[in-house]
């Protein structure tokens, strides 16, 4: 019998993350075969505000590390002491942010524990756990199994829905921060150059309109409107991004971000395999576009074959007439 | 600067959605698919001869850059590529990718970097076929050394890297001190996102977009370059994956193609049929 651990995920405000709550239900999912419990260890300058927000989801424990370094986060400072906690448990789980996919395989390598990357299941058979795993941009998935006496993962948030609060109240633990390593030493946070969005966030918003290289300069003074009437996030293809005519973070696919919202729009988008493997979850695909050969309309619930720069407009104006 | 790159043999990502699955359902059959070097560690080579050039002379290393790659002797294809458009040496580390998980990966490129002493370990940020994303993590902690993954931007300074990371919601910058680990994203290869000391003195110096192409010539000197081959034991003593793959498949495919004429059918459909607005 083992237990879980799932490593929480802060915003700069020291609030946790709704990426948290995705590795949650993982780490609930992972229970039967572990035979445990689950707690989550929270790392942060001031760990009040998130203890009392994760108290909620029937963690065994909720532990917290607190130390004035923890505020600006570094794979080198947090991995020691994930590892230290983490020893104690048979998985260490997260979500496969960024902040998930750059720290766990460095805690992975401290205790020499295999790891799967961005799984979208994990179940048990004969009494381990199995992790499936999209691979070949998601054109296959893999379900593996690891042979270490501690695991780790983390999980893709789109196919995890966050956990939901159960009641009671976990007690909150603290325990002491691990000796610094050599690399931490050896590295300095500089910045973090937040892109400010009104939007909802890609990995979490139900309506996504995204944009491709046929949007040319004109992608926002198109887009937004559409997303505003909407209530949806902005997405972009690599093509788009490359061309520079949305920011990186934008980018929707195999490595960019993985969404499945309800309702996806591809407007100006032809369906590269790379692309697609981000957002072939997705409920409903709409695509606009204006070469009927395009792959995408192989994968769209709803074609339209037009040109973008007149059916967007109209589209608003419908969306208007109905609202 | 010295610079380990480690690259990888792919099957063609561009035409992924054509590998297959074996009749078992126990392995990935990419019989047909051309193999291309994973396209991240192509971004992570040109990142490393950007840093190790001074752009008035670009044929000119200032510094090495060795190419590696775990793969079995069909991969030297893919170093005499990479030491066509200018890397210096090549190692092969004899392996068949099913005897390999990433935790073994690190351990072996470790154990070349003990032997290599290079001042920065330059990966992709993750392998396409494999989607696992957890190489260049491992061996910075294995080493002790600092890491920066997804870079999308490499600043060299005096003893230390520059790096711009691409994070959710935004760009997290990072000073790390060499020597260092850094894994690249996709943007690494635009005109201005790699400067070696010596480029970024020149006012106004850009790179060309994207990886660059070897000439022929080149590609038939790369031919007199060196390539090493080590066995895997030699790096990793008895050490195995830890990774057991039970079975693959294929995802469902979904049932699209539906057209509609206008926008006013395609929110009427939207609103009544998928109930999604």
């Amino acid at each position: 019998m083992s237990d879980a651990l799932v490593i929480a995920e802060l915003s700069e405000d020291g609030s946790v993350k709704k990426a948290t709550l995705s590795a949650i239900t993982f780490a609930k999912r992972a229970l039967p075969a572990l035979g445990g419990s689950f707690s989550i260890l929270i790392l942060g300058a001031n760990s009040k505000t998130a203890a009392a927000e994760l108290a909620g989801y029937g963690a065994a424990k909720v532990l917290t590390c607190e130390d004035a370094s923890f505020a600006k986060y570094t794979a080198e400072n947090f991995t020691p002491t994930v590892a230290e906690v983490g020893k104690a448990f048979g998985l260490i789980v997260a979500t496969a942010t960024t902040f998930g996919k750059d720290l766990l395989p460095r805690v992975a390598a401290r205790l020499d524990a295999a790891y799967a990357g961005d799984c979208s299941a994990v179940t048990s058979e004969g009494g381990k756990l199995v992790y499936k795993r999209p691979m070949f941009a998601g054109n296959v998935f893999g379900y593996c199994t690891l042979g270490t006496p501690i695991q780790v993962a983390t999980a893709r948030q789109s196919e995890f829905e966050a956990a939901a609060v159960s009641g009671g109240a976990s007690p909150v633990e603290s325990v002491a921060k691990a000796a610094p390593s050599g690399a931490a030493s050896r590295v300095e946070f500089v910045s973090l150059e937040a892109v400010k969005s009104e939007r909802p966030e890609l990995t979490e918003a139900s309506i996504i309109v995204s944009g491709g290289r046929a949007l040319k300069e004109k992608f926002f003074e198109v887009l937004e409107p559409l997303a505003s009437a909407l209530g949806a996030a902005l997405g972009a293809s690599r093509a788009a991004v490359d061309a520079g005519y949305a920011p990186g973070d934008f980018q929707v696919g195999q490595t960019g971000k993985i969404v499945a919202p309800k309702l996806y729009f591809a407007i100006g988008i032809s369906g590269a395999i790379q692309h697609i493997a981000g957002m072939k979850g997705s409920k409903v695909i709409v695509a606009i576009n204006k070469d009927p050969e395009a792959p995408i309309f192989q994968l769209a619930d709803y074609g339209l074959v037009a040109d973008l720069f007149t059916a967007v407009p109209a589209l608003i104006a419908e969306l208007k007439k109905r609202a | 600067m010295k610079v380990l790159v480690a690259l990888k043999r792919v099957a063609d990502p561009d035409n992924a959605n054509k590998v297959k699955i074996s009749p078992q359902g126990d392995a990935v059959d990419t019989t047909g698919l051309e193999w291309k070097t994973n396209p991240f560690d192509e971004y992570a080579l040109e990142a490393a001869l950007r840093l190790t050039e001074n752009g008035k002379t670009p044929k000119k290393r200032e510094g090495e850059v060795v190419v590696v790659t775990l793969a079995p002797k069909e991969g030297e294809t893919m170093l005499r590529a990479a030491l066509a458009t200018g890397a210096d040496r090549a190692i092969r580390v004899e392996a068949n990718d099913a005897d390999l998980d990433g935790r073994l990966v690190a351990h072996a490129l470790k154990a070349l970097v003990a032997a290599e002493k290079p001042d920065l370990v330059l990966l992709g940020k993750q392998a396409v076929d494999g989607d696992s994303n957890q190489v260049g993590q491992r061996l910075a902690e294995l080493l002790d050394w600092p890491m920066a993954t997804f870079a999308a931007t490499i600043k060299e300074e005096t003893g230390a890297l520059l790096v711009g990371r691409e994070v959710d919601g935004g760009v997290a910058t990072l000073r790390v001190t060499l020597p260092a680990v850094v894994t690249v994203d996709l943007r690494i290869v635009a005109p201005t996102s790699v400067f070696s000391k010596l480029s970024q003195a020149e006012a106004g110096f850009k790179h060309n977009e994207g990886v660059r192409f070897a000439p022929l010539p080149a590609i038939m000197a790369a031919k007199k370059k060196p390539l090493e081959v080590k066995a895997l034991a030699e790096l990793v003593g008895d050490k195995q994956s830890t990774t057991k793959y039970l079975k693959f498949e294929r995802p469902p495919q979904r049932s699209g193609g539906a057209k509609v004429k206008d926008v006013a059918e395609l929110v009427e459909k939207l609103a009544n049929v998928s109930k999604v607005i």
